[in-house]
């Protein structure tokens, strides 16, 4: 690179003294004035000249050294010196520029997820207590012990077996605010352990941990390309040809065909063409784009996994969000207590009595209610335990020394048990759990899954952005309208099985094929956005899916095509916000690129334009281009 | 079955692309892709490439952009 640069400003120098020559002395003999021209010439472009006849001889014709060769060699033969110099001259500055640009392109993304650890130190029993040694973090097997000093990156996701600290996991999650971390606390590779020496036992191999799986994700993600980057692959290997042959045309037929018209006059007009015809700042600005919008999109903790899915994105107009785990922490906690006839406390007793040995989300909430109230030592000898799924629990427990028949449930399981609730008829957002003791009444406990607090800025967004929204959930129609409202979601479908929610997808893509309007190539797209866990056929069906919290969950990574790594669902409307900036700059660059490249064409052909205009719109135009790309990368921090 | 593979010292979009369609069209291939950011040639196969497709893969690359190393990762 160095030496390129050298050698153009030293052909630059002779080339300026050339025409220095040429401007000022007019005894100067023809010859040696083509002479030092000639050697400006040769300096610049002796390699683009090699290039070009060996890939003739390999028969491959239509390349950019051909084109270059061609377009000069016959400035040369038409006494057009200068210009001749300038195409060689400024096609190799341009050359060195978009490399230049690439080179840093590359490597502000490898920057970016600079996250691979070089080294792991590795815990072993020595003969004089343990022993640390340091080695690749490709060699450390799981369930090994590693020591983690402050400063260090994490090497490989484990457990932390001792040791408290603060670990920075802005890499992965854009989060920067520093995480606790304690005996007990899982932590990820690519995290940056700030405060306190940790030791931490290995849960996965390398190859497998979180730092090896999002690096091998964004490294990948320029492969799955989006319909623009291929079309413009496609068009440039038409462009060229095109623009070629008509200049051929240019030069031969007018002479033939007009009286008057000079050959050589023709042939410069061509020469413009050939130096025009040069494909590259479309090339190359468009996956340059692209890499930037998902380059920027994984500083802010949102993996994207192809600029395929940027483009889908940026024409979104339906979000279907799934309510439990997306919008809503997806943990349930009990809201209120409404005893009728008993004290509060035993109202709880008795149904975490009930529910003791359940795993439904629910019954955890209820035993984690009691047990903040230092209530589980009043129950004991549960026996008789009967779930009925999609009713409730009865089981027969001892609450306060006292034995009796519990019965906790819907209004369903009540009916069964020959109750009649008297309260909670009209309950709003949440799930109702009647509790009766012994064939009478004790009332009922609202169970409730909180919203998360940036869901409702989520829908505003996308609102905001003329995303219509959807929210699908399994819950009770009560507790998902409740929800709704209260985040100003537009449409709301209830009560739905895991089934459901792909049918429900379908439907909406069915709406959105139908209500194409006339003229446009596509349809409106469709986002999902759920947790990833049990979203999976519904994830794939969309035309973009979007899993949530990411960091730590393989099933997530795995399903969806963009993954949010931490859970704040205001990453929606910004990844949208990044699609649509992106799709903005790769319109724009094509839009500019062929509009010069179209206007010096017919400039040129009709003798307007001189073979300076065309070289700006050859590499001029490529380095513009390419700038403009670069903003692609910047992300708003909010 | 996926390979992937570095090209070395690949620096003009354009040759990239006339590298992928070429690959593309060799026999044996399912898909290949250059990603000219990352400078990596992915290709799709049925089965292990064997060493002329190999061979034959190179050759394409070379044509286009003879100073480009081909290495496997």
């Amino acid at each position: 690179m160095k030496r390129r640069i050298k050698r153009l400003t030293a052909a630059g120098a002779v080339f300026a003294a050339a025409c220095l020559l040429r401007t000022f002395s007019a005894e100067v003999p023809e010859l040696a004035e083509l002479a030092v021209f000639l050697a400006a010439y040769l300096m610049a472009g002796y390699k683009v000249l090699r290039k070009a006849a060996r890939n003739i001889l390999r028969g491959s014709v239509f390349d950019e050294n051909f084109l270059m060769a061609v377009a000069s060699i016959g400035a040369f033969c038409i006494g057009e010196y200068p210009e001749a110099v300038a195409v060689m001259l400024f096609y190799q500055v341009g050359e060195c520029f978009e490399d230049f640009a690439v080179g840093k392109s590359r490597k502000s993304i490898t920057d970016l997820m600079n996250i691979r650890p070089d080294s792991a130190n590795l815990l072993e029993a020595g003969a004089d207590g343990e022993l640390v040694r340091q080695v690749s973090p490709e060699e450390v097997p799981a369930g090994s012990l590693i020591l983690v000093r402050p400063g260090e990156k994490i090497p490989l996701d484990g457990i932390v077996e001792e040791g408290t600290s603060l670990v920075d996991t802005a890499a992965l999650t854009g989060e920067s605010v520093p995480r606790d971390v304690e005996t007990g606390s899982e932590i990820l590779s690519g995290c940056i352990n700030l405060s306190g020496v940790l030791k931490v036992r290995v849960t996965k191999p390398f190859g497998e941990s979180t730092v090896s799986k999002i690096l091998d994700l964004v490294e990948n993600a320029t492969m799955k390309k989006a319909r623009t980057e291929n079309f413009i692959t496609r068009f440039a290997a038409v462009y060229t040809p095109v623009v070629v042959l008509a200049a051929v045309v240019l030069a031969v037929a007018p002479p033939l065909l007009v009286e008057g018209a000079v050959f050589s006059d023709w042939l410069y007009r061509a020469l413009n063409f050939l130096v025009v015809s040069c494909p590259c700042a479309l090339v190359i600005s468009v996956p340059l784009s692209f890499f930037g919008g998902i380059g920027g999109a994984s500083r802010a903790g949102i993996l994207v996994k192809g600029s395929s899915y940027l483009e889908l994105m940026a024409q979104a107009k339906i979000a279907v969000l799934d309510k439990t785990g997306t919008l809503t922490r997806g943990v349930f906690h009990v809201e209120t207590l409404h005893p009728v006839n008993v004290s509060e406390d035993f109202l709880l007793k008795a149904a975490a009595a009930a529910e003791m040995h359940s795993g439904h989300p629910i019954a955890q909430s209820l035993k984690r209610a009691a047990e903040e109230r230092g209530l589980l030592s009043a129950v004991s000898s549960i026996d008789d335990v009967n779930e009925k799924a999609g009713f409730g629990v009865t089981a027969m427990a001892e609450v306060d020394g006292r034995a009796c028949r519990i019965a906790a449930g819907n209004r369903k399981l009540m009916a069964e048990e020959g109750i009649k609730p008297t309260h909670g008829e009209a309950e709003p957002a949440g799930t109702v759990v009647h509790v009766a003791v012994d064939g009478s009444y004790a009332g009922y406990i609202l169970i409730a899954d909180q919203l998360k607090p940036d869901a409702e800025e989520a829908v505003a967004g996308l609102r905001a952005q003329g995303v219509q929204t959807v929210m699908l959930t399994g819950d009770s129609s009560e507790a998902a309208h409740a929800a709704a409202q209260k985040l100003g979601i537009d449409r709301v479908d209830s009560q739905l099985l895991p089934g459901d929610k792909v049918e429900k997808v379908e439907e909406l893509l069915a709406g959105l094929e139908g209500g194409r309007e006339s003229g446009t190539k596509h349809r409106g797209r469709l986002v999902f956005v759920g947790d990833g866990i049990n979203d999976a056929p519904v994830l794939a069906r969309a035309d973009v899916g979007i899993a949530m919290g990411g960091l730590g969950s393989d099933a997530a990574i795995e399903a969806a095509d963009i993954v949010i790594m931490n859970d704040e669902p205001s990453k929606i409307p910004l990844i949208m916000e990044i699609s649509r900036k992106t799709m903005t700059i790769v319109r724009q660059n094509i839009v500019f690129a062929l509009g010069i490249k179209l206007l010096v064409l017919m400039l040129s052909a009709i003798g307007y334009a001189n073979m300076w205009m065309a070289v700006f719109a050859d590499v001029g135009v490529s380095v513009l281009a390419i700038i403009n790309s670069f903003r692609a990368m910047s992300v708003k921090e909010k | 079955m996926k390979k992937t593979y570095l090209l070395e010292g690949l620096c003009c979009a354009n040759c990239a692309a006339k590298i992928e369609t070429g690959i593309n069209k060799l026999d044996g291939i399912d898909k290949a892709t250059i990603s000219f950011l990352t400078s990596k040639l992915v290709i799709e196969t049925a089965e292990e490439p064997s060493k002329e497709l190999l061979k034959k893969i190179e050759k394409v690359v070379h044509k286009v952009e003879p100073d480009v190393e081909m290495k496997e990762i």
